[in-house]
């Protein structure tokens, strides 16, 4: 399924943050969306995940068909591992955890709460997420944050086997982790910080 | 669906969960009382449908910002709203996981608390009754309460004030409805009310605080 972002705007807190965002993301590709901090990565992807409307512009995908990596893992501390990844197999309807555990080097832990685990293995079972949803295009922020230079090995592997099979990957980083990859800047995009709100809700519409 | 409602039931009995809270704090209200009206079993025995009822509300009241605020703080409220499941449903099933994991023990246990306030048979059997009828409509506004609060960080005071007033047509009807039963006096009509109040909120609620959460997540 091909993603196509057409002249998207997006805003944060009523304010734009970036306007006219317009790229591509074909099957089988991976691209990086880079920038500096506060440039609105984490916005776009929220954006094009569904959580929040966009202010102009159009996405070819429905949500529906994207899974979303966001910074918090949204892991339960007193459910065990298997627990949390369980979990969100059925809520996706697929059921075999076996083989994300097994990608992200998980085997050993399934009967850990997941409170005790740290940080990087946390982050290792909030990535093994993505396996089981089973959707074609994965937006991932800072997917490799408190993870070792071997998880990140791991992660980069799963990547490539998701594209391999058809997948996407849009992949907001700052590192560079061996993928072969398209790079997308958001700078370009940044919308102008002492434009005046442009907010139009009908909620404003009532006083002016 | 089936998923997240035994996930939530699970949290909620396990530690930190809330499980077991409510049906204490019930017990404490129902055991502090008779210390502060005095040991007149008459007396009592008159009051007890009404501190039971308010009591269970309490109780209940407890544990409502847990419903959504620690999916939201550690990030599974964002990756449920990208999820398959509609909000709507998952807005009814975590209510109903409340109402399993609170409202529910809190029913079951209120006829043996009755006892402690010296209130006859068949007064226990309207006390539960009105109280099972209730208590799902106390957990479905709750829920919509605690969808308004879930983005503002200790909003459990807010949602307190926001919730109670909601309340109060439940408990009148539902006070009215055991008071009645135990008094031996035809109560059909607060029940069918107060089923109405269940049915109305349970039908329209989901859609409200799915909305509520929906804007909470932008």
């Amino acid at each position: 399924m091909e993603l196509l972002v057409d002249n998207l705007t997006v805003t944060r807190g009523g304010l734009p943050v970036l306007e006219g965002v317009t790229f591509d993301m074909r099957p089988g590709q991976v691209v990086m969306l880079r920038g500096p901090n506060g440039s609105g990565k984490t916005t776009l992807l929220r954006t094009l995940a569904g959580l929040q409307p966009p202010m102009e512009g159009s996405v070819s995908v429905e949500p529906e068909a994207i899974a979303y990596g966001a910074h918090a893992d949204g892991l339960k501390s007193t459910l065990s591992v298997a627990e949390n990844l369980q979990f969100w197999a059925s809520v996706y309807g697929t059921h075999d955890i076996a083989p994300a555990l097994a990608a992200f080097n998980l085997n050993g832990l399934t009967t850990r709460a997941a409170g005790n685990l740290s940080a990087g293995q946390k982050r290792r079972l909030g990535l093994a997420r993505l396996l089981v949803t089973g959707r074609e295009i994965w937006l991932l922020d800072e997917p490799t944050v408190s993870l070792d230079v071997a998880s990140v090995g791991l992660f980069a592997d799963a990547v490539r086997a998701h594209v391999g099979q058809g997948g996407s990957a849009l992949i907001a980083t700052h590192i560079d982790m061996g993928l072969e990859a398209r790079e997308v800047d958001v700078t370009p995009f940044r919308a102008d910080p002492n434009g005046s709100p442009r907010v139009a809700t009908a909620f404003d519409e009532a006083f002016t | 669906m089936i998923a997240l409602l035994l996930r939530d039931m699970r949290l909620g009995v396990r530690s930190g969960g809330g499980f077991g809270l409510g049906l204490a704090f019930f017990l404490i209200v129902i055991v502090l009382v008779p210390f502060g009206v005095g040991p007149d079993s008459e007396i009592l025995a008159r009051i007890a449908p009404g501190i039971l009822w308010v009591g269970a509300l309490l109780a209940c009241l407890l544990s409502l910002d847990r419903i959504f605020q620690l999916d939201y703080e550690d990030g599974t409220l964002d990756l449920l709203a990208t999820a398959p499941i509609p909000m709507e449903g998952a807005v009814a099933v975590k209510a109903l996981a409340h109402w399993l994991v609170t409202g529910l023990p809190l029913t079951l246990s209120a006829p043996i608390f009755a006892t402690l306030l010296n209130l006859e048979s068949p007064g226990h059997i309207w006390v539960f009754l009105s109280l099972l009828i209730g208590t799902p409509a106390l957990s479905m506004i709750g829920a919509f309460g605690a969808a308004l609060t879930v983005g503002l960080k200790r909003g459990g005071l807010l949602l307190s004030l926001l919730v109670l007033p909601l309340y109060i047509p439940t408990l009148i009807f539902g006070a009215e409805a055991a008071t009645r039963g135990a008094a031996g006096l035809e109560n059909a009509t607060p029940l069918a009310l107060m089923a109405g109040i269940t049915a109305g909120s349970i039908a329209l609620l989901p859609f409200a605080a799915s909305a509520a959460i929906r804007v909470n997540l932008r």
